[in-house]
């Protein structure tokens, strides 16, 4: 497909969208005006309406597709959330506006507050971080604040598992950790005898997802929480996995002092082709003093921010303004849609799919990553054994699928597991949409036997074939140049 | 059961396949006294109807008049088309394009974005977006550190006429990397930073100088001069600037001699609605010889096995995801969708079209300007041009005039004098008019500013 640019002709405007032209001459210093004009498209409405669409159209989605991506929780976006965000009054709120005019977005933004900790089994919840990413950060961060505001400067470390995702390292580092990667048990639990031995007066906190990353619930939290606690050490949950246990198991319960939330997964938000995300935080009475600023309170006035005033140990501000206040309005109706039961239902629908197509595909013949344990709502296939004797693998497995019209499954993660596909498939798909699925999986274990160059050359039906990520590396085009 | 499709035959015929008798039994693993029956604190569920009227009476509570605040978000006319076409479920509910092949269509949009920022601002490159406009001078400092090999100071200074929560996120966000930001004091008759104030940090090595343009004020530094200043000091510069005002203003990829090394900003102007402060996106370009240490995510432009053309993430080993603890940054995300709509406003916009926003948020707010401070007692702030956004000292405290204008439904500015400890003593407000401000409006608010100052002084 063209690229806009290469549809474009000099003087072609979509005139109805600029304003009129005004008479007054702008009095600005030449030697700060702009003197050249950038490449920029000259194009109909129409034919941007047209690209657009036809670009929409080349990409496979939650509304379009199966998209069992483990640790990524692609469940139906609801189209009503989505509208009510979107009302004019919501969108024209300036972020500054006077709490006078504010009540309405307050009052969902306290509620969810609310709701959140309860959910979580948290005492308070700070909205403002605007990623999963970036709440890591801010619980790492209030860890750290935690220890210095004790006087303890000696801790240095946090402890991550092996199967953790990258940002849980990265987001430690940033708040000047040392990372010490712990290793799993052969069961998929920690490693007690291991986590005994790292842990000391060096050790900030450890850094958690329960159930895991490899899919299983860590039966021995309470104990991991009782050593690193004993350690002086804090726990952090990452929540990227939350949508297994909702309403089952409260992270607070577990003894977890801080967590963060996606509420593009969990909560229903989409996507976006990657982001916007959310990613609020909670924490226990001890660490509430340090929780990122902004944050909604409620007094006999109304609802209104507190700042810094309000919270002179806050760990500070993470955005110019209250992080991304359209999604979390979006997770507050989602919540009111679903209510108590209806939450209450999401960890045992997630987890009811998942062990149904993880023990439809052991039938069929796939390998296992955990065959002795349960599945949380997403689950591990190994394809060592298809790799080893008919040398296809796991990547050769995700593109032939989408060939089938099925997003692949996170492929090559976690690290530990050999020829991974770490498959999701949430609450709301259907039996059929599964058995589906399970059949596409039947086909290409067959073809992986008869035509395995099916499956190495896969995809085939797309708009491009493999894509050669090397040369993009090597030869960096990162930007449309005219005459190309 | 909401958005869940199972049927209770279905839910028999699962339960059987897996060998359990019922739902409760998968959650066996887990330790029982930590499961819980039910839910605490939350509400019962409502249907679809119900929500939407719940949501439109909250709504209707933020309802408001004619919006004159900026502040770093703008309000600005956006085409019926922007979010129609971003709202489109293939670009609303994929996820980050992992699976090149089936995300072309996110893929190709990045890459027309990453092209559009890239020259709006002559600059190299561009990534495909960060959180918003604070965070991404926040990584533009991380980048800045990284990238300037003669500085081993990690000292940064900003210009104190930026944004004060872009400095106080900015601050939030590198705290525990022993960088250390110094506010270079703006000069009380200007309201931008004097580039002679630079003289006192020249034999100090520093390793990033931050200009933002426009500044806070709406007013305009000397991005030059304090350019040629940071390169001539081997720090990098790092501009910060408003995607409209690039319009009329020189761009960062023109300042001084060889431009400065990095840009960065919020591009909420490019299409995206105020709602509340998000989201919006940050967008971040550089240099090329910096590109490798740009964090997020970036897409490349590459052929497929029969060499047709196509486009994937690239430079991934930068990233945490790869490179774990040593990655560039945590970030794992862009603001896919916020760009989206900002791609697409790009395209239907045009700069032509964008050049009309960027002369009539100008004529506007001089306009505005020129009403308000014939009032008796109304005068600006600073000396010297601005862009859209200007700062008037009035002649009492701020916050009860703002009040008396809500009441006719006017939100007029925001009170900044509690930003600064130079302007504690003022009473100093900040006012912006957009393109959206009929010459009605701009009138109205003169003449109920002057009646709230009348019952007010």
């Amino acid at each position: 497909m063209k690229l806009i640019f290469e549809i474009s002709q000099r003087h072609r405007h979509a005139a109805v969208q600029a304003p009129r032209p005004t008479d007054i001459s702008l009095d600005i210093p030449k030697e700060l005006r702009r003197t050249s004009e950038p490449q920029w498209p000259e194009v109909s409405e129409l034919q941007v309406v047209r690209h657009y669409t036809q670009l929409s159209l080349r990409n496979f989605s939650i509304d379009t597709n199966f998209y069992p991506l483990g640790s990524c929780t692609m469940k139906y976006n609801p189209r009503g959330v989505h509208k009510l965000a979107m009302t004019r009054e919501f969108l024209q709120r300036h972020p500054l506006a006077p709490v006078e005019q504010s009540q309405g977005f307050l009052s969902c933004a306290y509620d969810l507050q609310q709701m959140l900790a309860s959910i979580c089994g948290m005492a308070a919840v700070s909205l403002t971080p605007m990623a999963g990413a970036q709440g890591e950060f801010a619980g790492v961060a209030m860890i750290r604040a935690y220890h210095q505001d004790r006087g303890d400067h000696g801790r240095t470390e946090i402890l991550c598992p092996d199967a953790a995702h990258g940002t849980n390292p990265a987001s430690a580092v940033m708040c000047g950790y040392t990372v010490k990667e712990l290793p799993t048990g052969a069961d998929g639990n920690t490693d007690l005898e291991r986590l005994k031995a790292m842990v000391g007066p060096q050790t900030a906190g450890i850094m958690l997802t329960n159930p895991s990353t490899l899919g299983v619930f860590d039966q021995n939290i309470k104990e991991v929480a009782r050593i690193v606690h004993e350690a002086g050490g804090l726990l952090y949950y990452d929540g990227a996995n939350l949508n297994a246990i909702l309403g089952k198991v409260r992270p607070g319960d577990m003894g977890f002092d801080v967590i963060h939330l996606n509420l593009h997964k969990t909560f229903a938000t989409p996507h976006g082709g990657g982001g916007p995300g959310s990613g609020p935080v909670g924490v226990s009475q001890r660490l509430k003093p340090y929780l990122p600023i902004p944050m909604v309170t409620r007094d006999e006035q109304g609802y209104r921010w507190l700042t810094e005033q309000d919270c002179p140990k806050t760990i500070g501000r993470l955005s110019t303004f209250m992080g991304n206040a359209g999604i979390v309005l979006r997770a507050y109706i989602y919540c009111r849609l679903l209510g108590k039961d209806g939450l209450h239902r999401v960890g045992e629908f997630a987890t009811l799919n998942a062990n149904y197509l993880m023990v439809k595909l052991q039938q069929a013949g796939f390998t296992l990553a955990y065959p002795q344990r349960r599945a949380s709502h997403e689950f591990i296939i190994t394809l060592a054994k298809q790799a080893k004797n008919l040398g296809v693998n796991a990547m050769d497995f995700a593109k032939r699928l989408l060939d089938y019209g099925v997003h692949a499954p996170t492929t090559y993660f976690p690290l530990l597991i050999p020829e991974c596909l770490l498959i999701e498939p949430t609450e709301t798909e259907s039996k059929e949409e599964l058995d589906r699925f399970i059949d596409i999986m039947i086909a290409l274990l067959d073809e992986a036997q008869n035509t395995p160059e099916t499956l190495k050359n896969a995809p085939h039906s797309l708009p491009v074939r493999r894509l050669d990520d090397v040369k993009a590396a090597r030869e960096l085009n990162l930007t449309w140049q005219p005459g190309e | 059961m909401p958005y869940i499709p199972h049927t209770e035959h279905d839910i028999q015929t699962m339960l059987e396949t897996i060998g359990v008798t019922g739902i409760q039994e998968l959650f066996d693993e887990i330790p029982k006294a930590l499961r819980i029956e039910s839910l605490e604190g939350i509400p019962e569920g409502l249907g679809e109807m119900d929500v939407s009227r719940l949501m439109l009476e909250k709504a209707a509570q933020d309802r408001r008049g004619v919006c004159f605040i900026g502040a770093g978000a703008y309000e600005h006319h956006i085409p019926a088309a922007v979010w129609d076409i971003a709202s489109r479920g293939e670009f609303m509910t994929a996820y980050t394009p992992y699976q090149a092949e089936a995300s072309q269509g996110t893929l190709q949009l990045l890459y027309e974005y990453q092209t559009m920022m890239a020259h709006l601002l002559s600059m190299d490159v561009s990534n495909a977006s960060l959180y918003d406009g604070a965070s991404a001078l926040a990584e533009a400092v991380l980048m800045a550190v990284r990238a300037n090999r003669h500085s081993h100071s990690k000292r940064i200074l900003v210009l104190g006429s930026l944004h004060p929560h872009y400095l106080q996120t900015v601050q939030s966000i590198v705290r525990a990397q022993q960088i250390e930001i110094e506010v270079i004091p703006f000069s009380a008759q200007q309201g931008t930073v004097d580039p002679a104030t630079l003289a006192a940090y020249d034999q100090q090595d520093i390793t990033a100088l931050v200009i933002p343009q426009p500044n806070f004020f709406g007013g305009l530094e000397a991005v030059d001069a304090l350019t040629q200043w940071a390169h001539a000091h081997k720090a990098l510069t790092i501009a910060v600037v408003n995607p409209v005002a690039m319009a009329v203003l020189k761009e960062p990829g023109q300042w001084g001699d060889s431009g400065a090394d990095i840009a960065c900003g919020e591009g909420q102007p490019l299409g995206i609605p105020l709602s509340s402060g998000g989201p919006y996106f940050g967008f971040i370009t550089c240099k090329q010889e910096y590109v490798r240490q740009m964090p997020g995510r970036i897409i490349g432009c590459t052929v497929d096995s029969n060499g047709k053309r196509g486009f994937s993430l690239t430079l991934q080993a930068r990233e945490q995801h790869i490179r774990r603890s040593k990655a560039t940054s945590n970030i794992c995300t862009n603001q896919g969708l916020a760009v989206t709509a900002a791609t697409i406003f790009m395209s239907l916009i045009g700069f032509d079209g964008l050049k009309k926003v960027a002369e009539n948020c100008y004529a506007n707010t001089h306009r505005l300007e020129s009403l308000l401070t014939q009032i008796s007692g109304v005068e600006r702030l600073f000396t010297g041009p601005y862009f859209h956004e200007v700062a008037l000292r009035l002649p009492c405290k701020v916050e009860p005039v703002l009040q008396q204008l809500l009441a006719a439904d006017i939100q007029g500015g925001i009170d900044i004098s509690p930003y600064y400890d130079s302007l504690k003593q003022e009473n100093a407000l900040l006012v912006c008019a957009t393109e959206t401000k009929t010459d009605a409006d701009l009138v109205y608010f003169a003449e109920q500013l002057k009646r709230a100052l009348h019952s007010t002084v």
